[in-house]
């Protein structure tokens, strides 16, 4: 019974998403309308030849109004067609997804690393609360969340790949030569680990003051009471209870990690939707930037949800 | 303000973070007026030169720009704008904030659906779209940093909003005839500030990564203006080279946003009041035993406590919540401790397992024996094995005290299953015949309830199944009837009445009601600041109080079918237990009292099984 | 003319609509209810958790739109929920006092609202006004510079009181007044009420669950269940002289000192579930005298006795 009322919230929950998704794509709209003058100008760049402009703003369908015009990119959108990169002469969709897989190999990666070593941390910090683990995670966490991301990767890069050799400079695959899993994992840790730092200092600070708040809670007295063993207190009342507010945290640093891998493509030369993102906003190719963001935005739309799902499925009280 | 500067500074990394921060912001301050190169002056013939060479303290860069007069104006800018990009978030955010959990409804959800659409994105996503509309520069990158924290703003404090805006007192100001504007600003909002502050010392620090981010991207500053990312930006083409021209910028970001994050974390720690009394301690697993002085002799009860004192240490008070009491109970008996609030009934309840929230609370003296065995100090392990076997516990408020994210039935079967080791399938039966035992309507179907789907009076019974689980020899029960209705209570004393004649059990029943007591106790304990004050028969206690205390308790409590009438009051307040008076606690309030109450410490005396602590008692006993 | 008088008020709170299916009706947490009260009489209010009392007892100080009925005081019509106007006939004295006052503004702040906002008083009337209620609430003048959190509950009860009478309004609502304080503050702070009462000549409405404080301190007694009155009598004979059997579960349910401990005849403790209500009497499920027209026909008031009404098919009889 309860399994059909899950798959009732699931559909609930996706048919929710629509108007998200909506919302995500009137913004982004919006936003791309503030381009300051014409924007077949702004991005065929100003040498284009005024037939060329002209053709642009036709096949934009920037000689409507605004309203129409969103209609029509977002039928375009919703029959996959993205418009073509100009930069790189290419449908915009084909390019995301190809870069989009690449990124999503590196921030998952990130994000199930500093998920698991972020909620370990937290948990072990408050149940030595003031003793030795607790202070050293808690200043090595400090470390991960001031540093910024950028720098700690090319530090990394500096040490392990330049002075010790450990590991390759940048990149996803070996130019020569490579191409199976161990080299792809061989070029993978330094960047995961660069981006995981952050998040997981994050996710660590919250999972430590959650186990804290939810230890003082007078069902840890009952467990305590009815002779529990303290460590399935921890790891079994205490943290099922922490999860239900450490769950959606989780939720929002995925975004995060995402957007980090943005800085780390870039240093790590890693070919992934950020990196093409950065590179489409210098060469103002504004149909990939538009492109880029709604599709990403999307898929984290999808990923919430998932989110969502997993903390009704932990918590009863959770309509669903 | 002085005391949030103590606690502040009393912090010592948080104190840290302020030095090295004060020191970043002078330098940065007095930056225009030392004498230093230009920073934007190119020198293609000094390109690279290593730091500590002469005329240039950090080297240069690959321009041959003077590297610490960049660092410098570099550092100036990006605290510059990353400050402003944290007031304009702040400021935006906590508007919207405020507005959307004041007003609530309709108001509220229009807002919220806005910023969860705007936090639908990967922060950086917005960023970029708004950089990429807009252009690439410093300007724009500010606008596309305060824009994205401004969700963040608007969520966190709409949440306080929210909690506040439930407060009676924003209902008292609208009976007082404010707007709602006045109420906003002068109810609300001083007290949603101090989270903002917090908000903002904590976020802040962020920012400056982020705009230094964008910059690094190429999407902030242009050159030749250079902030501390488009600086690392800059030199990471010849980080592999010249690492010291990535290093010198990387390491000021670091420091900046380290010393920003230490000082944001003591702002939140000096104004978060429930940090200001230690109270967010973790309790650990069994309380803290200082013990002083001669540990008593065995007795043959089955449970006694002995002259015990616990304490709660606060910063430099002590709380004497328990200063010496001696109480026991044997089999079959239903012993009743009477107190009002701060009487330390409770806590001498929860001593008896090693259960008080420690820190701050301490066992200092005494001892508590069952059958002979003192606990007070014992082995963790063997208090353990000791909790919910052979003692057991029903508190107050059945929905705290019950797990809200385990099935009622798992609950239960892991009390039995913490001490026997048995089968999940037979621990289910075992469950459900517990579920039987207190009544509780079709008990299969039940087992599988979750807390929040009973009613508190089920919630109850759930508890006190669970006490019973292990066919304890002791129950202690603490106020487990106060949450309830009174019709429900009725219920839940008669139940345990029953239980105990049935299965021979000793009860402890910790109330502050003399009805429940009176139909429910055999012995009664009456306690004041700490200590008993009197006991005795429940009968011959109530017929005749001895103490002052307990003869005018019983009568300024109403009893029904007593009619209209003035009750006869105590002046006066109970007293603080972290500064007792010498002499009898109840003296001040006492129209009896006299020299010699105030002077020493009054001994509890009298015949077994009566006993009172008054030098002028209302009965002789 | 009646210092209160309800006509029909009740308040039904709306569900969310759902996503698939109609929209439920809403749950009525009070159901249509009249009532009068006179002035200088003190008419207490009984019941149990869920029962409607606070719910009530918001819409009586504007401070919820009644879904419908009417609020009258001393004739005058106050249908629009607005706390200023009815700030000034009617105030509110709440259960948790140190909740009921800003943490962040002095006593001296909290007791110049009113005064200023609804009365439009100048500074100098201010102060004489405050010193006055001060001294007639036995609060000490040097308390109005300080901040909430220095008092007790049983001094910031006073606090609050004194708040309430600054208004100078004819009627008070006391919502669970005491059932935060101690048992030997309590007393204190109900003589406190009695006295101001006289003083003031002030009308009370005095909301709570505890029945031997109900019966102690008031003329008449509403006694509600699951939002509706099931009973109103005179305090001395209510509970003596129950008609309606919620009544006397109640009186047999307290706990009184001589009485042996037994459970009071009843069938359940579960309260109806209010997405979900039953037809006819919502208390039929526990009681053990109901019969098929309970479950199916919903009693009205009717007079019993000299100045007692409930609402039963099967009432008691002396």
């Amino acid at each position: 019974m309860r399994g059909a009322m899950m798959g009732g919230y699931i559909l609930k929950r996706l048919i929710s998403a629509v108007p998200v998704l909506l919302g995500i794509t009137i913004i982004v709209f919006l936003i791309m309308s503030l381009i300051p003058g014409d924007p077949a100008t702004a991005i065929l760049g100003s040498y284009a030849t005024p037939e060329n402009v002209e053709k642009l703003n036709r096949d934009l369908g920037l000689d409507k109004p605004m309203v129409q015009r969103y209609f029509i990119w977002l039928g375009n959108m919703l029959t996959g067609d993205f418009g073509r990169s100009f930069s790189l002469n290419r449908p915009v969709l084909d390019e995301i997804v190809e870069r989009f897989s690449a990124t999503l190999i590196l921030a998952g990666t990130a994000f199930v690393l500093c998920s698991v070593l972020g909620v370990l941390a937290g948990v072990v910090s408050a149940a030595r609360q003031y003793g030795l683990a607790d202070k050293a995670i808690t200043f090595i966490v400090l470390i991960g969340i001031s540093v910024p991301s950028f720098f700690l990767g090319m530090m990394m890069i500096l040490l392990f790949a330049v002075n010790l050799r450990w590991l390759p400079v940048s990149g996803m695959y070996a130019i020569y030569g490579g191409g199976d899993l161990p080299d792809l994992l061989n070029h993978l840790i330094m960047p995961a680990l660069a981006l995981a730092a952050v998040a997981t200092g994050v996710i660590a600070r919250l999972a430590r003051s959650a186990m804290l708040e939810v230890l003082r809670q007078d069902y840890i007295r009952t467990a305590r009471a009815k002779g529990v063993p303290e460590r399935r207190v921890i790891m079994g009342h205490a943290l099922r209870a922490a999860m239900v507010s450490i769950i959606p945290v989780l939720g929002i640093q995925a975004g995060f990690v995402l957007s980090g891998a943005v800085y780390i493509e870039i240093v790590f030369q890693w070919p992934g939707v950020g990196r093409m993102l950065v590179e489409a906003i210098l060469k103002r190719d504004l149909l990939l930037v538009q492109g880029g963001v709604v599709f990403v935005a999307a898929c984290y739309v999808m990923f919430n949800i998932a989110v969502d799902v997993a903390q009704s499925l932990l918590d009863p009280r959770i309509k669903t | 303000m002085s005391t949030f500067l103590k606690l502040l500074f009393r912090n010592r990394l948080a104190a840290m973070g302020a030095v090295v921060l004060g020191a970043i912001l002078l330098l940065v301050l007095v930056t225009p007026i030392l004498p230093l190169h230009d920073p934007d002056i190119t020198a293609t013939a000094d390109r690279f030169k290593r730091p500590f060479t002469e005329g240039h303290l950090l080297g240069t860069d690959h321009l041959g720009r003077d590297l610490l007069s960049r660092l410098l104006h570099g550092t100036r800018l990006s605290l510059a704008i990353g400050v402003a990009a944290a007031l304009i978030a702040a400021t935006i955010g906590s508007a919207i904030g405020i507005v959307a959990g004041y007003f609530g409804g309709r108001t509220d959800n229009i807002i919220m659906r806005g910023v969860d659409m705007l936090m639908a994105f990967p922060y950086i996503l917005l960023a970029l779209a708004i950089v990429a509309a807009l252009g690439p520069g410093l300007m724009n990158a500010l606008i596309a940093v305060a824009a994205v924290n401004v969700p963040f703003f608007a969520r966190n404090i709409r949440g306080i909003t929210v909690g506040l805006a439930g407060h009676e007192f924003i209902d008292a100001a609208r009976l007082a005839g404010m707007g709602h504007t006045r109420i906003i600003l002068t109810e609300l909002l001083p007290n949603v500030l101090p989270v903002i502050v917090i908000a903002m010392s904590t976020t802040v620090g962020w920012m400056i990564l982020e705009t230094a981010g964008l910059s690094f991207l190429g999407l902030g500053s242009q050159p030749p203006q250079a902030d501390l990312g488009s600086m690392l930006g800059e030199a990471r083409s010849a980080m592999i080279s010249h690492p010291h021209t990535s290093i010198v910028p990387g390491v000021m970001i670091f420091l900046i946003v380290m010393s920003i994050n230490l000082l944001g974390d003591g702002v939140r720690d000096a104004l978060d009041p429930r940090l200001r009394s230690g109270a967010l301690s973790r309790p650990r697993a069994t309380t803290l035993v200082e013990r002083q002085g001669d540990i008593p002799a065995a007795t043959d009860d089955l449970l006694a406590i002995q002259e015990l004192e616990t304490q709660f240490h606060v910063g430099n008070r002590i709380y004497r919540a328990v200063g010496g009491v001696s109480l026991a109970v044997k089999s079959g008996e239903c012993l009743g401790v009477i107190g009002e609030s701060g009487s330390g009934k409770s806590v001498t309840a929860l001593s008896v397992m090693g259960l008080v929230a420690s820190p701050p609370g301490v066992i200092t003296g005494g001892a508590v024996r069952f059958q002979g065995e003192d606990l007070i100090g014992a082995p963790y392990e063997t208090l353990r094995r000791k909790r919910g076997d052979r003692v057991a516990y029903i508190f107050q408020d059945p929905l705290s005290t019950l797990h809200p994210l385990y099935r009622i039935g798992q609950q239960l079967a892991e009390a039995i299953q913490s001490h026997h080791k048995i089968g999940s399938a037979e621990a289910r039966s075992r469950a459900i015949r517990l579920l039987k035992d207190v009544r509780i309507p079709n008990a299969e179907a039940r087992v599988d309830n979750f807390p929040h789907e009973m009613s508190g009076g089920m919630r109850q019974r759930v508890g006190i199944a669970m006490a019973l689980a292990n066919e304890p020899d002791v129950i202690i029960a603490d106020e487990p009837t106060t949450a309830l209705d009174v019709t429900v209570q009725a219920q839940i004393l008669s139940l345990l009445d029953d239980l105990r004649r049935d299965r021979g059990l000793a009860i402890i029943f910790i109330t502050h009601d003399f009805g429940v007591v009176a139909q429910l106790c055999d012995r009664v304990a009456v306690m004041y600041a700490g200590r008993i004050v009197e006991e005795g028969p429940t009968k011959a206690v109530l017929d005749a109080p001895a103490h002052p205390y307990t003869k005018r308790l019983i009568a300024c409590v109403p009893e029904l079918g007593g009619g209209r009438r003035e009750l006869a009051a105590i002046p006066g307040l109970p007293p603080v237990v972290d500064d007792l008076p010498p002499g009898c606690a109840f003296a001040p309030r006492c129209d009896k009292a006299q020299d010699n109450c105030r002077a020493a410490e009054v001994v509890l005396l009298g015949n077994e099984p009566r006993a009172v602590r008054c030098l002028y008692p209302e009965e002789a006993i | 003319m009646p210092a209160l008088k309800v006509t029909n008020l009740a308040k039904t709170f709306p569900m969310k609509p759902r996503f698939f299916g109609p929209t439920p009706p809403g749950v009525r947490a009070v159901r249509p209810m009249s009532f009068e009260v006179a002035a200088g009489e003190t008419l207490g209010v009984v019941g149990e958790s869920g029962c409607g009392k606070s719910t009530l007892a918001r819409m009586l100080v504007g401070l919820l739109e009644p879904s419908e009925g009417a609020i009258q005081i001393e004739g005058r019509a106050l249908d629009n929920a607005n706390p200023a106007e009815f700030g000034k006939l009617i105030q509110y004295v709440f259960q948790d006092p140190q909740s009921s006052l800003n943490p962040r503004k002095t006593i001296r702040q909290v007791m110049e609202a009113p005064l200023k906002r609804l009365h439009g008083m100048a500074q100098a009337e201010r102060d004489r006004r405050i010193s006055e209620i001060f001294a007639s609430v036995n609060l000490r003048e040097e308390f109005l510079d300080r901040y909430p959190h220095e008092f007790s509950g049983g001094q910031a009860q006073r606090i609050g009181i004194a708040r309430a009478l600054a208004a100078n309004p004819r009627i008070i609502i006391l919502d669970e007044p005491v059932s935060a304080l101690d048992v030997s503050v309590q007393a204190q702070v109900l003589n406190l009420l009695a006295v101001l009462k006289s003083q003031f000549g002030l009308t009370y409405l005095f909301i709570t669950h505890d029945l031997a404080v109900v019966e102690a301190v008031s003329d008449r007694i509403i006694v509600l269940y699951f939002g509706a009155v099931v009973e109103i009598g005179k305090a001395e004979s209510i509970f003596a002289n129950p008609r309606h059997p919620y009544t006397k579960l109640l009186a047999d349910s307290a706990p009184v000192v001589g009485k042996p401990l037994k459970a009071p005849e009843q069938k359940g403790t579960e309260l109806p579930d209010p997405l979900n209500p039953p037809p006819g009497c919502a208390f039929a499920g526990r009681c053990a005298r109901a019969s098929d027209q309970c479950r199916t026909i919903e009693p009205d008031l009717k007079p019993m006795g000299d100045d007692q009404f409930a609402a039963c098919h099967h009432p008691l009889q002396d």
